[in-house]
């Protein structure tokens, strides 16, 4: 699997810096987990490695460069898993988990009245709820699933898209906390062997589940040296060494709100 | 209580309070005729009225029809051609700052007297509400869906079917909603204008010879036809809209 790395990465709102040349290599097949505050430009970084920086509206300047070590571009070889699991309501769970498929069907697909899902697609798209729990939910609409349902729909759509890159905005952060566990270990599980870039504000996730923490912090923010937790992921929570790292962090992340709420 | 029945018991209500005006101020029978002579009068013209109705009906339909159409393309070029919107914006609004009124003696002499000037009527009175409706729910798509549709790799067409146009539907349901309770008021004033059928025009010749129970009849049909379409097109949207529709913004 092939390391992915951003390059000088800047981000400016009008006068106001909010990081520049910043670099990060993303180790292939590994979790690289980026950690911080709110307002600290985490998620301007991964739409800018989406190429979705764009499209927000805002007067934001963004530039940067992101390459993958194999040289091909990064374009069309990421899945994005943000907060809110973005199920549209008028398509029941398997119609949303196979969007992708639907998206990217073409005219001559359309003309030669090609089955929207091959059989193949099905099977794999019921193998996949299957795996995420939510095999007796394909024909439901997301209306009528719980909050830890639909997100697990939405993994199940980002591993449908079976991307070697995926990017992950907060993904568990509207879950409650015994929900959230279990959604990062099946992450974990089912994310394996991909690259993973997640972004969080929990220091407890990103422990659990990172090969590699960075933490984002700073006027302008730098990316810290990563911590490199031992141990297999997602690490189990009585691990002493994950517990004293996470009250590092917590301080570190309470410090950083403290001072910044002092500039305001 | 079941909701189907409401707008029943609504009704009933009303003819009760009509028949205690009648009767209460004992209203002579050109003022305000009492509920049952205006049924008599339906009785008795049940051919006419039905002939009329059908006139009036069909200009409703087609111009809801077209009306629709025409709404609808506008909101597409809106938010796809945005270099139009500054010049379309304008023109839209001045035909909708003129009173319809104003309008149809124009129309007539452009369109005729026939069905043609009363479905432009109409046309002009729905495309507006459909249009501003469907532009806004066209332009609220929630960002999250566009990124995450951008990432799959779909095109402009695909997202717009797949993801936008949805994603509209609920505020297009309200435009139509609106729509449907307008489409008489472009008829029945083109009627009134210059037609030679239709019910205004039936009210309108009922009027000059003081048949006021028949007048009363044209007008129960307008309302009974005008409050049938409506409950139609809801349940309609309702059933082809069965989602429940998430905010754009949260």
């Amino acid at each position: 699997m092939f390391d992915v790395i951003v390059k000088n990465a800047s981000l400016r709102f009008g006068d106001h810096l909010v990081f520049e040349n910043l670099n990060l290599t993303m180790q292939g097949g590994k979790w690289t987990c980026l950690l911080g505050g709110s307002g600290v430009g985490k998620t301007s970084l991964l739409r800018l490695i989406a190429g979705l920086s764009g499209n927000d509206n805002s007067r934001a300047d963004v530039s940067g460069e992101v390459i993958c070590e194999d040289g091909f571009p990064v374009n069309h070889r990421i899945a994005w898993m943000s907060q809110e699991d973005l199920l549209l309501p008028w398509f029941t769970v398997l119609e949303n988990i196979t969007l992708g498929q639907r998206l990217r069907r073409t005219w001559g697909d359309r003309l030669k009245r090609r089955p929207l899902l091959s059989g193949e697609t099905t099977d794999q798209a019921m193998s996949i709820l299957e795996k995420v729990g939510l095999s007796d939910k394909a024909d439901v609409l997301p209306q009528h699933l719980s909050g830890g349902q639909r997100q697990r729909a939405a993994l199940a759509r980002t591993l449908m898209e079976n991307r070697p890159l995926v990017l992950m905005d907060e993904p568990f952060g509207a879950l409650d906390a015994i929900t959230r566990l279990n959604l990062q270990d099946l992450a974990c599980e089912l994310l394996a062997n991909r690259t993973v870039l997640l972004i969080t504000h929990d220091p407890l996730e990103a422990l659990r589940l990172g090969h590699a923490v960075y933490h984002l912090r700073g006027h302008p923010a730098r990316l810290t040296d990563a911590i490199v937790p031992s141990g297999t992921t997602p690490r189990s929570l009585d691990n002493h060494e994950l517990m004293s790292l996470q009250g590092t962090l917590l301080d570190r992340l309470r410090h950083e709100s403290f001072s910044e709420g002092d500039s305001v | 209580m079941n909701n189907s029945i409401k707008p029943f018991i609504v009704f009933i209500a009303m003819l009760a309070l009509w028949h205690g005006l009648v009767a209460g101020f004992d209203m002579p029978s050109y003022i305000l005729p009492g509920p049952w002579e205006v049924a008599k009068s339906m009785a008795e013209n049940a051919g006419l009225l039905w002939e009329h109705s059908l006139v009036t009906l069909s200009e409703m339909l087609l111009g809801l029809l077209l009306g629709v159409l025409l709404g609808i393309a506008l909101a597409l070029m809106l938010v796809y051609f945005a270099v139009l919107r500054p010049w379309l914006l304008p023109p839209l609004l001045i035909t909708q700052a003129i009173p319809v009124f104003a309008l149809a003696p124009i129309l007539m002499l452009w369109f005729g007297y026939g069905l043609t000037s009363k479905v432009v009527m109409t046309i002009l009175v729905i495309f507006f509400p459909v249009a501003t409706c469907c532009y806004d729910g066209l332009r609220h798509t929630h960002q999250g869906w566009l990124d995450m549709a951008q990432t799959m790799g779909g095109s402009r067409f695909a997202i717009l079917r797949t993801i936008r146009w949805p994603a509209a539907l609920p505020a297009l349901a309200s435009g139509l909603r609106v729509a449907v309770v307008v489409a008489p008021i472009g008829a029945v004033v083109g009627e009134w204008v210059g037609s030679s059928a239709g019910l205004g025009y039936l009210m309108l010749q009922a009027n000059a010879r003081l048949w006021v129970d028949q007048m009363f009849a044209a007008l129960a049909v307008l309302a009974f036809c005008s409050v049938t379409l409506y409950y139609t097109t809801d349940k309609l949207l309702r059933r082809l809209i069965p989602w429940k529709p998430e905010t754009s913004q949260e």
